[in-house]
């Protein structure tokens, strides 16, 4: 893992042959992706205006129930759900597709038509999910807030101006760039671990079978381990 | 010219070049044969430094492949063409940006690439075929459009790894005839693994026999037709007899 952040780091000089490469991959692993993070956003902010209100009732003030779905969208579930989906559509896309060049040997390929696999393959994927995920993060929280919000005025007995309320009862700025700087985090072990796993794939489909696995599981894992590092760094 | 010293070669505890030493000299078209597994592409990989020897050396112009700097093996490879065995085309491109990806990281003029595409394709007998993806062309196709990449690059060398395996007589046939075009037209020096005799004879200027990770025999086509060497002669004449044995003890299959 050393030699190969250290090969990342020398890939990224190589300007020429990433930068073309990275805004397709914004796109892929970007865009793409923000029907199933917005999708996952909207049940969330529902679940969890019912769930607080279910709490809170007769004990505390309903409009918490704003502050509720913001901290915990915006802190946690925002950027943890969105990452574990995006460790299964992301990470294993990218094992997959390079676990499978690699068997095929279009990654010998590349290098004998001189070109760095690391800056063609890893770079231009590592910068678009490192870049991207944020953004994805930033509009599944605004989505799931608006849900839970949507929930609140509809399906319990909270106005607009409650919710509001609640919501910017314990609201710090921090509770974004907190939940985006995580979510960038996120992004970049996807993609590392999904490039490491696909490119050390050896012989045949039951490698890049295992090597697909592998990412998703280990990529889980980690953002796990990253939002507790998190948590325990910034808060 | 191409010279491999001593090369060993270890994949875990199966030893698959022991000693592999070999001269290609420039112009000529060098047959390297062997059975399955026996190593022969791994000595191609060898060339163009994606596999480094455990002991031993290839020496290609001078230089020694898994000594160079990154930017000096990066030169040594513009100069190499590496037909795959399976074609090793990208499959999310085109063929005309297969063709076009080596051309590229050369900075060559846009008209100059789209020129070098078209006439390497026209070289394979595949005009016309430029906007088509790897996956909508037949095996032998693809191995047409490898050799194209191959051609396009203007390399001094080319590197063919088992050309004609897996196709039908005739498509071999067409790609026997291409290497040799290639050779004709582009003076390039070749090197062919591959363990079809058919392919060997009507390719190759010289042809070494790599048996047990080491060269057994190596000469021209009629030193090795006559050849009283057992081993070589076994293989060249695809006799049967005791060829599992022959081919396990390379291997290293236990049946």
């Amino acid at each position: 893992m050393g030699y190969f952040l250290s090969s990342v780091a020398r890939a990224l000089k190589d300007v020429g042959t990433w930068g073309g490469l990275t805004a397709s991959q914004m796109r892929r692993i970007g865009v793409e992706s923000v029907p199933i993070a917005l999708f996952i956003a909207v049940f969330t902010g529902i679940v969890l205006a019912l769930q607080a209100s279910y709490t809170f009732t007769g004990a505390v003030p309903l409009y918490f129930v704003g502050t509720l779905v913001g901290k915990t969208i915006m802190l946690e579930l925002g950027p943890v759900l969105t990452g574990l989906a995006l460790a299964g559509r992301v990470g294993a896309g990218i094992a997959a597709e390079l676990g499978t060049m690699r068997v095929t040997e279009q990654v010998d390929a590349l290098e004998t038509l001189t070109y760095d696999p690391i800056s063609y393959l890893v770079v231009p994927r590592v910068l678009a999910a490192t870049l991207m995920f944020p953004v994805v993060v930033a509009l599944a929280m605004a989505v799931g807030v608006a849900s839970g919000w949507l929930t609140a005025v509809n399906l319990l007995d909270l106005s607009t101006v409650e919710f509001v309320r609640g919501l910017k009862l314990f609201y710090r700025s921090k509770d974004v760039w907190f939940g985006l700087v995580k979510s960038a985090s996120f992004g970049l072990t996807i993609s590392l671990v999904g490039c490491v796993m696909g490119l050390s794939a050896d012989r045949g489909a039951e490698a890049v079978g295992r090597a697909t696995t592998g990412a998703v599981v280990l990529s889980a894992m980690l953002i796990l381990v990253l939002d507790a590092f998190w948590a325990v760094m910034l808060l | 010219m191409i010279i491999f010293r001593e090369v060993h070669k270890r994949f875990g505890a199966k030893h698959v070049l022991q000693g592999f030493s070999l001269d290609v000299r420039d112009g000529e078209t060098m047959v390297i044969l062997g059975y399955s597994g026996s190593g022969k592409s791994v000595a191609l990989k060898h060339i163009v430094g994606l596999l480094e020897p455990d002991e031993g050396e290839v020496e290609v112009d001078g230089g020694i492949v898994h000594q160079l700097e990154r930017e000096r093996l990066m030169a040594l490879r513009a100069q190499i063409g590496f037909v795959f065995q399976f074609a090793a085309l990208l499959d999310s491109m085109t063929v005309r940006d297969n063709l076009a990806l080596g051309l590229r990281k050369q900075r060559l003029p846009d008209d100059d690439i789209a020129e070098r595409v078209r006439e390497s394709l026209a070289l394979v007998d595949l005009g016309g075929t430029e906007e088509r993806y790897p996956a909508e062309l037949s095996g032998g196709m693809r191995k047409r459009v490898g050799l194209a990449r191959a051609i396009a690059l203007r390399p001094r060398y080319i590197l063919y790894d088992e050309p004609t395996t897996g196709l039908d007589p005739v498509t071999s046939a067409v790609i026997d005839q291409l290497i040799v075009r290639a050779k004709h037209k582009l003076g390039v020096t070749g090197i062919v693994v591959t363990h079809d005799m058919r392919t060997a004879y009507t390719v190759g200027d010289r042809i070494a026999m790599l048996y047990k990770g080491k060269v057994r025999q190596v000469g021209t086509v009629e030193e090795i037709q006559r050849t009283h060497d057992a081993a070589v002669r076994q293989f060249i004449e695809g006799r049967p007899e005791a060829g599992a044995d022959a081919e396990a003890s390379v291997t290293g299959a236990a049946w």
